[in-house]
């Protein structure tokens, strides 16, 4: 049932989350009205990239620039993740 | 030892409603003394200090502390993630400006029905319009709305309807939780306990909702737990997610836990890092060694934690006790019991609902509904 991320997507963040740094734990959080998600670095670097203006592809390549291993079906599957949960948004490409 | 992530802020146990399954304690002018402004700023800096990410204000009625934008300002000057949960009578376009402005980041409305009449016998006062109004604005705003909903034998029937009231409001996503049994609502348990037949009709409406709505709105839907083979996981373990803190500063580990006789802890004699971490309070049901049989040797010990604490302590007499609402549990007969009188009640007509009485200022009032 959940909808497919698209390579032409340009995903954001939806409007009642937050993306911000915890001290405390050292560690990217990403905060909603029942929630809270640790993210690992990854996941931190992407949510960070979800502008709304750069596509997944950009996003791939963005993360291709500073890590060694991207796979792009992950990045667009931890994306469809955070979709279900309506946490991203998708723009259209 | 996990740090928390989430804080319940009870603010004030004043409300102007008077559900009959009010979750605040029973014995209200013992929470007169509530924490001044400057000690809710002190306990805000040490939550963000311990973890807490997360701030739920509530209480009562949250709107009726009149330092509550000062609070959500200092709350999101520390990263705290706010939320406010509030009947919502007395959000006017005024106070709901001031909060935006202090950066309250969600609003969480209850409603007790789809329709005015028994809306506002559920809530013991004349409510619906004022808060339907305050919802619309809200939207207008531009804040993530959530509608809270108590669900009960009175009003499950109809969460198609409310459900319809939901979207039409644009709410971004609504919560239709059964009746908890304590307090108050234990009072109240043979006229609130919904029949089987009335929950089955509830999550047929509740499941093709949710197909409908996907994208849309999120539904999240509590069955009474009474109902359930396994108990709840309360408030994800026993100290290990979650604390409240109540109107007067003591600390909790989930709000119910007023009822047990055990140690205090508060913020005006420690500090919420000592009460956390090192308090016995805390500590009673923390981890699994506390735990009886059949929990002790159970799989699922981790997963459901035996249940909720303060319920076998209602049902049982003893909070070391596994849930009654487990199957496995000694005790569960009296679980079964209840459920087996409100099937036979099913056809008996609406027993009457005991309005929460409040106390303001030593003076009693009782009210009655038509």
């Amino acid at each position: 049932m959940s909808v497919a991320v698209l390579s032409t997507n340009r995903p954001r963040l939806a409007r009642q989350v937050r993306l911000q740094w915890d001290p405390v734990r050292e560690r990217q959080v990403l905060l909603e009205p029942e929630g809270v998600l640790v993210l690992n670095q990854t996941g931190a670097t992407i949510l960070g990239l979800c502008d709304g203006e750069r596509t997944v592809v950009e996003i791939v390549e963005e993360l291709r620039g500073r890590y060694n291993h991207v796979a792009g079906d992950e990045v667009r599957d931890f994306l469809t993740r955070l979709v279900a949960k309506r946490l991203v948004e998708l723009g259209d490409g | 030892m996990d740090r928390p992530y989430g804080m319940l802020a009870e603010l004030t146990y004043a409300c102007p409603l008077h559900c009959p399954y009010c979750s605040n304690p029973l014995n209200l002018a013992d929470y007169r003394e509530e924490l001044t402004t400057a000690e809710w700023q002190r306990v805000l800096t040490e939550a963000r200090e311990l973890g807490v990410l997360q701030l739920h204000l509530s209480g009562g009625e949250p709107l009726q502390r009149r330092d509550l934008e000062k609070l959500v300002a200092s709350a999101r000057d520390l990263g705290l993630y706010t939320n406010l949960i509030t009947s919502a009578l007395a959000l006017s376009p005024r106070r709901a400006e001031g909060l935006k402005a202090a950066g309250l980041d969600h609003v969480q409305i209850s409603i007790q029905a789809d329709e005015p009449a028994l809306s506002d016998r559920i809530a013991g006062t004349p409510s619906y319009g004022r808060k339907i109004a305050a919802a619309r604005l809200v939207k207008e705003l531009d804040w993530p709305l959530t509608l809270n909903v108590v669900l009960h034998r009175h009003n499950i029937e109809r969460v198609g309807r409310i459900l319809d009231l939901a979207e039409e409001l644009g709410a971004d996503r609504i919560e239709l939780a059964n009746t908890q049994y304590y307090g108050w609502a234990w009072r109240n348990r043979t006229a609130l306990l919904p029949s089987r037949a009335q929950l089955d009709g509830a999550e047929a409406v509740v499941r093709a909702a949710r197909k409908r709505l996907e994208g849309k709105m999120e539904i999240i839907y509590v069955i009474p737990d009474y109902y359930s083979k396994y108990p709840k996981p309360c408030m994800g373990g026993w100290g290990q997610k979650q604390l409240t803190v109540t109107p007067t500063g003591g600390v909790l580990p989930c709000p119910a836990a007023h009822t047990l006789d055990l140690p205090r802890a508060t913020v005006r004699e420690h500090s919420l890092e000592w009460i956390w971490e090192e308090s016995p309070l805390f500590q009673r049901f923390r981890g699994t060694d506390w735990m009886p049989d059949p929990c002790r040797s159970c799989d699922r010990r981790e997963v459901d934690f035996g249940g909720c604490r303060c319920q076998a302590f209602q049902l049982t007499g003893d909070a070391a006790r596994t849930d009654p609402v487990c199957h496995l549990s000694p005790d569960h007969q009296v679980v079964a019991e209840a459920v087996r009188a409100a099937n036979e009640g099913a056809e008996r007509g609406e027993a009457d609902l005991i309005p929460r009485v409040r106390t303001t200022g030593g003076l009693e009032s009782e009210r009655s509904v038509p």
